[in-house]
């Protein structure tokens, strides 16, 4: 009850870093996408890059959070942009590893098809691969967007704002509502994206077979 | 010398936090694990409840914890075991679901009990996927072990946090490369584990 009307009497508060945190992570997921979609095609064209790519990817993928946070400060310095760059760096890994293997996955005989039809090059890559393999890529895309929304809660370190700034500060402040009028939107927000693309990615799957 | 000493015993400090958060995830995930292919129809909404555990950023988690529990390495090894339990309780599942059913027939051919089966057949042949669960479950618990240093776990991220703080670009790499080396070298030690755990007649 108590947080309650703490939470009545912050909303503002509460609710401009909830947009800036949904602003931050979905900038650095449509970036993300900008970046890793192409990369994803362009490994499944030249094989050999693909390993090396996709390794290094799954290394990558390994690499904590917040020393990834921490290694860009000395290259960026602080605020928006190096924020963003970081949570990019985390959310491109995702979705190259499921461009990559959902278009790798495509049945041959698929794309054989379409050759047998004259099709050229970009049109099997328009029309048969990518719809073909758009839930593997929204799986993908989901992953990153979760992602982001977490590290985004980190940014706030490094002045990007968002839900990071009440928790780190409730947690300095030893203060219990400060505290959970940042942690309980922020598990919203993951959940809730989390649930919302499951559902986009379960409807391309129908669409796809 | 004395930064090098304070390095290495925050990196012993951060594998300790991991190994024991590792040990409990996976007692607590791999008999959950056993437990629903005993009792099939609470594996879908068992494994739904750790996916949603598993999607809470740690420091929403952390910050929903400490009101209960303080700060410290009891939420953090609370947040630690409750992340792993996806990566353990689905691999658990899967890996046990999985096994040809040929073979569960010839086990239950052979008169064994259920306990027997378990121990003979079904852990040994689901091991190397129970393995990749746990490679899983130390990579995550070692990120998220970094970011529980701002509540007093210890561990390299208080290195890291306060190079951020005092914009010390040289104390965040004193954390930061550490902590990255230790999360490969343990992902490289598993894939060797795995490899060797497999069964020889499963390996390709």
């Amino acid at each position: 009850m108590d947080f309650l009307l703490y939470l009545y009497d912050k909303k503002e508060v509460v609710l401009l870093s909830t947009l800036r945190h949904v602003e931050v992570s979905a900038i650095a997921v449509l970036l993300s996408v900008i970046i890793a979609v192409p990369l994803g095609i362009i490994i499944t064209r030249y094989r050999k890059m693909a390993h090396i790519v996709v390794n290094s990817a799954n290394i990558g993928q390994t690499v904590p959070s917040l020393a990834i946070l921490g290694m860009v400060i000395p290259i960026l310095g602080i605020g928006l942009k190096p924020a963003v760059f970081a949570l990019v760096l985390r959310g491109v890994l995702p979705i190259v590893n499921n461009t990559y293997s959902g278009i790798a996955n495509v049945d041959r005989s698929v794309i054989e098809a379409g050759k047998g039809m004259g099709m050229k090059n970009r049109e099997i890559l328009a029309l048969v691969e990518l719809p073909l393999s758009f839930p593997v890529i929204m799986a993908g895309v989901r992953t990153a967007t979760v992602l982001s929304i977490s590290v985004a809660t980190l940014a706030a370190l490094i002045g990007a704002g968002g839900l990071g700034d009440l928790i780190f500060q409730g947690i300095v402040m030893a203060d219990r509502n400060l505290l959970l009028s940042g942690s309980i939107p922020t598990a919203i927000l993951a959940i809730g994206a989390d649930i919302l693309l499951g559902g986009v990615e379960k409807r391309l799957r129908k669409g796809a077979t | 010398m004395n930064q090098l000493g304070l390095i290495v015993k925050l990196t012993l400090e951060h594998i300790w936090i991991t190994l024991i958060a590792v040990t409990i995830s996976t007692i607590i995930g791999v008999t959950i694990g056993i437990l629903i292919t005993r009792f099939k129809r609470a594996a879908t909404p068992v494994i739904g409840t750790a996916g949603i555990l598993y999607t809470i950023p740690s420091l929403a988690l952390f910050g929903m914890l400490i009101p209960f529990t303080g700060i410290g390495i009891k939420p953090t090894l609370i947040a630690l075991v409750l992340y792993s339990q996806l990566a353990l309780v689905r691999n658990t599942f899967v890996g046990i679901t999985h096994i040809d059913p040929s073979i569960r027939e010839a086990g239950k051919g052979m008169g064994m009990s259920n306990w027997q089966f378990l121990k003979i057949v079904e852990l040994p042949l689901a091991l190397p996927v129970i393995m990749a669960g746990i490679r899983t479950a130390a990579v995550m618990n070692i990120g998220t072990a970094t970011i529980a240093a701002y509540i007093g776990a210890g561990g390299l991220g208080w290195l890291i946090f306060r190079g951020i703080a005092s914009v010390y670009t040289e104390q965040i790499i004193a954390g930061a490369i550490p902590v990255t080396l230790l999360a490969i070298g343990v992902d490289y030690l598993f894939i060797l584990l795995e490899k060797f755990l497999t069964p020889a007649g499963l390996r390709h």
